[in-house]
C-alpha cells in the first residue's frame, strides 16, 4: 500500500512536469512575453520603454532558459523558466498582475469556493443516486420512461438558464434568498442555499441518467438473478447486492472531482458573486493575467491528479478484491 | 441505375449550388464572394460527410444502423429538426460583400460588411430595426420616451415603433384582429405545406412498397414496418414533424411581415433574426471542433492501441498531460493566447466578419485540443481489442505492412466509436459555448451566437417589468438544438454500439 502510494506519487511527476513545460510554451514561446505587454499597455502607441518596464516589473526581462550574464547557478535560476515555472512545483505562485500575493490569494479564497462546491457535490450525489434508484425499481414502466425523458430534457438545458431562472423565482418573485453575495459567519447560509440548490437541480438530468445506467448494468449480471432466484425481495437485491457492486463504477467518476472541489466553478461565482477561486479565475481571464492563469492551470492538474489517486485508494476501500502491488 | 446516381448528383448539388450562385452575382459585378475559414471547412465537412456516405453506401452494417436509427420515432423527430437547423447554418456558410451602390459611372467598390445567403434571405427581418427593446407583436415601444406633440409640448409616453404594426391605424382596435387574422393565414399557409408534404409523403411511400395510396397512408399511421421485415423509417414521426415546422414556419413568416415575432433586442435588431443566425456559430463549434480533434484521436489513439510499447506509453502520457488541466482553463489560456496574437497582428484580418471568424476557428481547435482525449482512449482501447482477434493475426502473418492493416483492418472497425463520440460530443459543444462566451473566453463578442445572446440579456434581469423575450427566444432554439442532439445521439448510440447502449467515455486512473 505504502509503496503503491510512492509509486503513484512518482508517476504523477512526469505528468506536472509535463503541464508545467506546456503552459510555459503556450504562456512564453507561442507568444513572447512583449506580446503580452504590447496588449496590456494597449496596442496603438506603446513605447519600447513601457514594454522594458512592463516586463522588468513581472520579471519576464530575463532569458528563457539560460541566463549567460549570470554565475554559477545562477545561469540556470536566474531565468524565465526557473522563476515562472519551475517555482510553481513548491506551490510558490508568484504575484498577481496588481502586485497580490498569488499564493496567499489561493488560500484564502478556496473556502468559499469549498462552500458551495462542497454542498453541491454531497446534495447531488445522493439526490442523484436516490432518483436513479427509483427509475430502476420501477424499471421498464411508465414512470421509469417518464423519468428518462425528463433527464433527457433537464439535461438540454442550459445550467445558465438554471441559475437565471433559479435566481429569478427564488429572489425576485419570491423574495426567498438574496440574489447573489457572500458573507462569512451565521449570515453565509442565507447566500449558500440558492447556489447550491441551482447546483443541484442544474446537475439533476444528467447525473440521474448516468447513475441509472450504471445501476441497470450491475442490474442484468447474473449475481443479481442468482440472488431473486433465492427468493432475495427487490429492495434488498437493490441495497444489499446491486449498489455496493455498483460503488466502484460509482466511485470512478465521483472521487476524481473531489479535490477539484476547491477550485470552484467559474459560473456559479460569477453569477452569484462568491469570491473564490472561480470568479478569482473569471477576473484574470478577463484583465488578462497571464501570472494567474498559469498559476490556476498548474494546480487544477496538481488538484486532478491528486483525484487520480484518491480513486485507486477508493477501490481498494470499495472492493476488498482489489490489491495493490 | 438511377437511384445509384442521386447520391454522387446530390453530394455535387449541395456545396456546387451555393457555389455557382456565389460565382454568377461575382460575374454580374453584384457581390464579391468571401471565404471564410469556417466555411471552408464546414462545407469540407459537409463533402467529407456525403463522402463518407457515398463509401460505407455497401457496408451492410452501417445500412442496418442508419435502419435502426431512422425507425425510432424521437430519432426521426430529431433528425428532421437538426436538417433544419443544418439548412439554415448552411445558408449562414456562403458570404458576399455586396456591391456599394455605384457612385457614377464605375462601381466604388465593395461593402465592408459580409453578409450571407441566410442575411439576404432574411433581409426584410435584418434591416427593420427599432431604437431599442420592444415586446414580441408589440405596436408601442417598451419604455416611455419624451416626445414632442404636435402642440410642441413634451410628453413622457410609450412611442409608437417603427416597423412593429406601423401599418395600424389605430393599434388600440386594429392590433389584436390584426395578429389574429395575420397569425390564422400563416398558419393555414403552413397547414398546406404540411398537406403538401404528407401527399408527397404518401406518394414516395406507395411507391417504394408497390402499394396503393390508401394502404400506404395507413402504413404510415400505424408506422409499420416494411415488407421485408427489416426496420423502416419512421414515416410518421417525420410527418409530424415536418408539419410542425410548416405551421410555425408559416406563423413567424406572416407575422414578421409587419411585427417583430420575438421582440426585439438592446440596440433594436430582431430578437427572431439573431436566433436564426446563432444557430450557424453553434453548429459550427459542435461539428468543427470534431473535424479537428478527429484526427488527433484517431491517429493517437490507434498507434497507442496497436503499436503498444513505447508508443503506448509515450501516447498515453501526452494525453494524460492534456487532461489533466481542467478543460475550462485549457481553454482560457488558449483563447488569451489567440487574443495576444490578434491584438499583435491586426493587419491581417480585412473585414470584422473575418477576424470574429478566425477567432471562432481558433476556439473550436482550441475546444478540439482540449477534448481529443476521450475519443483517443476509446479508440486505444478498440485498438488494443482488435488487434488480437484472428483476422488482423491473419492479416499480420500474411506479411501485411502495419500501415495497411491499420488502414484495411483497424479504421473500419472503429467507425461506430468515431461516429458515436462524434454524435455524442456535439450537444455538450453547443453548452459549452454558451458558458465560455459567458466566461469572456468564446466567441468574438460581435459575433452572433446563443452565449452573447445570454450575456446580454442577463444584464436586463434587473430590469422592471422584465426583458424576457431576448432569453425565452434563446432557451427555446438552444433547447431545441440541444434536445434533438442528444436524442438523436441517443438513437446512434444505441443502433450501433455492438454491446448495447453500453456506457461511453468514463474517467478513471491512469
Amino acid at each position: 500500500m505504502g509503496a503503491y502510494l510512492l509509486r503513484r506519487l512518482l508517476y504523477a511527476i512526469p505528468i506536472l512536469v509535463g503541464v508545467n513545460l506546456l503552459t510555459f510554451a503556450l504562456f512564453f514561446m507561442v507568444n513572447t512575453p512583449d506580446d503580452m505587454a504590447r496588449m496590456q499597455l494597449g496596442v496603438k502607441r506603446v513605447t519600447p520603454e513601457a514594454i522594458e518596464d512592463w516586463k522588468r516589473e513581472r520579471g519576464y526581462d530575463r532569458p528563457l532558459f539560460v541566463n549567460p550574464q549570470a554565475s554559477g547557478a545562477g545561469r540556470v535560476t536566474d531565468t524565465v523558466f526557473f522563476d515562472k515555472s519551475v517555482r510553481l512545483f513548491a506551490f510558490d505562485f508568484g504575484r498577481a498582475d496588481d502586485g497580490r500575493d498569488i499564493g496567499r490569494e489561493i488560500r484564502e479564497r478556496m473556502w468559499p469556493s469549498l462552500a458551495i462546491a462542497l454542498p453541491v457535490f454531497v446534495l447531488g450525489l445522493f439526490a442523484y443516486l436516490a432518483s436513479a434508484m427509483l427509475l430502476v425499481f420501477f424499471r421498464a414502466t411508465r414512470l421509469d420512461l417518464a423519468g428518462v425523458v425528463a433527464c433527457v430534457i433537464l439535461m438540454s438545458v442550459s445550467a445558465m438558464f438554471y441559475i437565471i431562472a433559479g435566481q429569478y423565482l427564488a429572489s425576485k418573485a419570491w423574495r426567498l434568498a438574496p440574489i447573489s453575495g457572500y458573507a462569512e459567519g451565521w449570515a453565509m447560509p442565507a447566500f449558500l442555499v440558492l447556489p447550491v440548490v441551482i447546483g443541484v437541480v442544474a446537475g439533476l438530468g444528467a447525473g440521474t441518467r448516468w447513475y441509472r445506467t450504471l445501476l441497470l448494468e450491475e442490474m442484468g449480471r447474473e449475481y443479481v438473478r442468482a440472488a431473486r432466484a433465492r427468493g432475495l425481495s427487490e429492495p434488498q437485491v437493490m441495497y444489499s447486492h446491486v449498489l455496493p457492486n455498483a460503488l466502484i463504477p460509482i466511485l470512478t467518476g465521483v472521487v476524481v472531482v473531489i479535490p477539484s472541489l476547491f477550485l470552484g466553478s467559474l459560473l456559479y461565482e460569477s453569477f452569484f458573486g462568491i469570491p473564490g477561486l472561480g470568479s478569482y479565475t473569471i477576473d484574470a481571464i478577463n484583465a488578462q493575467d497571464f501570472a494567474v492563469v498559469r498559476a490556476m492551470v498548474f494546480l487544477g492538474s496538481v488538484l486532478y491528479i491528486a483525484g487520480l489517486i484518491l480513486t485507486d485508494l477508493s477501490y481498494a476501500w470499495a472492493d476488498p478484491r482489489v490489491r495493490f502491488e | 441505375m438511377r437511384r445509384g446516381l442521386l447520391m454522387p448528383a446530390f453530394a455535387l448539388a449541395l456545396p456546387g449550388l451555393p457555389l455557382a450562385a456565389a460565382t454568377w452575382a461575382w460575374h454580374q459585378g453584384l457581390a464579391l464572394p468571401v471565404l471564410l475559414w469556417t466555411d471552408a471547412l464546414v462545407w469540407l465537412l459537409v463533402i467529407a460527410v456525403l463522402a463518407g456516405f457515398w463509401l460505407g453506401r455497401r457496408s451492410e452494417p452501417l445500412r442496418e444502423g442508419w435502419r435502426r436509427v431512422l425507425a425510432d420515432a424521437p430519432a426521426m423527430a430529431s433528425a428532421v429538426v437538426l436538417a433544419v437547423f443544418v439548412l439554415i447554418g448552411l445558408a449562414d456558410s456562403v458570404h458576399v460583400r455586396l456591391a456599394l451602390p455605384a457612385a457614377g459611372a464605375a462601381s466604388s467598390g465593395w461593402s465592408v460588411e459580409v453578409t450571407s445567403a441566410l442575411d439576404l434571405v432574411l433581409d426584410d427581418l435584418r434591416e427593420r430595426r427599432e431604437r431599442t427593446y420592444s415586446a414580441p407583436l408589440a405596436t408601442h415601444a417598451f419604455q416611455r420616451e419624451t416626445v414632442v406633440g404636435a402642440d410642441g409640448r413634451s410628453v413622457r409616453e410609450f412611442p409608437r415603433l417603427r416597423h412593429g404594426g406601423a401599418h395600424l391605424a389605430d393599434p388600440e382596435t386594429e392590433h389584436r384582429a390584426d395578429i389574429l387574422r395575420r397569425g390564422l393565414s400563416g398558419l393555414l399557409a403552413g397547414l398546406l405545406l404540411a398537406v403538401l408534404v404528407g401527399v408527397v409523403m404518401v406518394a414516395l411511400v406507395a411507391r417504394a412498397r408497390a402499394m396503393p395510396w390508401r394502404r400506404a397512408a395507413r402504413a404510415i399511421l400505424r408506422s409499420d414496418t416494411a415488407p421485408d421485415g427489416r426496420p423502416a423509417p419512421h414515416w410518421l414521426a417525420l410527418g409530424v414533424t415536418l408539419c410542425a415546422i410548416a405551421l410555425l414556419a408559416g406563423l413567424c413568416t406572416a407575422l414578421s411581415s409587419h411585427y417583430h415575432v420575438l421582440g426585439t433586442s438592446k440596440v433594436g435588431q430582431s430578437v427572431l433574426y439573431l436566433s436564426l443566425k446563432s444557430v450557424r456559430t453553434s453548429l459550427v463549434i459542435g461539428t468543427l471542433t470534431t473535424l479537428v480533434l478527429l484526427p488527433f484521436a484517431v491517429v493517437l489513439g490507434i498507434m497507442a492501441g496497436y503499436f503498444r510499447g513505447w508508443v503506448d506509453d509515450l501516447i498515453q502520457y501526452v494525453y494524460t498531460v492534456v487532461e489533466s488541466i481542467p478543460s475550462v482553463l485549457l481553454i482560457a489560456a488558449g483563447v488569451l493566447l489567440i487574443q495576444v496574437y490578434m491584438e499583435s497582428n491586426p493587419g491581417a484580418f480585412a473585414t470584422a466578419a473575418q477576424r470574429a471568424d478566425f477567432r471562432l476557428l481558433m476556439l473550436c481547435v482550441i475546444l478540439g485540443v482540449a477534448n481529443w482525449t476521450t475519443l483517443a482512449r476509446l479508440l486505444r482501447g478498440e485498438a488494443l481489442r482488435l488487434r488480437e482477434l484472428e483476422f488482423v493475426q491473419a492479416a499480420h502473418a500474411f506479411g501485411l505492412s502495419h500501415g495497411r492493416i491499420i488502414a484495411r483492418h483497424l479504421l473500419p472497425n472503429t467507425v461506430h466509436v468515431v461516429l458515436i463520440a462524434s454524435v455524442m460530443g456535439f450537444s455538450g459543444l453547443v453548452l459549452a459555448e454558451a458558458v465560455l462566451s459567458y466566461v469572456g473566453v468564446g466567441v468574438d463578442p460581435s459575433m452572433i451566437s446563443f452565449g452573447t445572446m445570454i450575456n446580454d440579456a442577463r444584464l436586463e434581469m434587473a430590469r422592471e417589468p422584465m426583458v424576457w423575450w431576448s432569453l425565452a427566444a434563446t432557451f427555446a432554439f438552444m433547447l431545441a438544438l440541444v434536445l434533438a442532439a442528444n436524442l438523436f445521439a441517443d438513437a446512434v448510440r444505441d443502433a450501433f454500439d455492438p454491446r448495447g447502449g453500453a456506457r461511453a467515455g468514463q474517467g478513471g486512473g491512469a
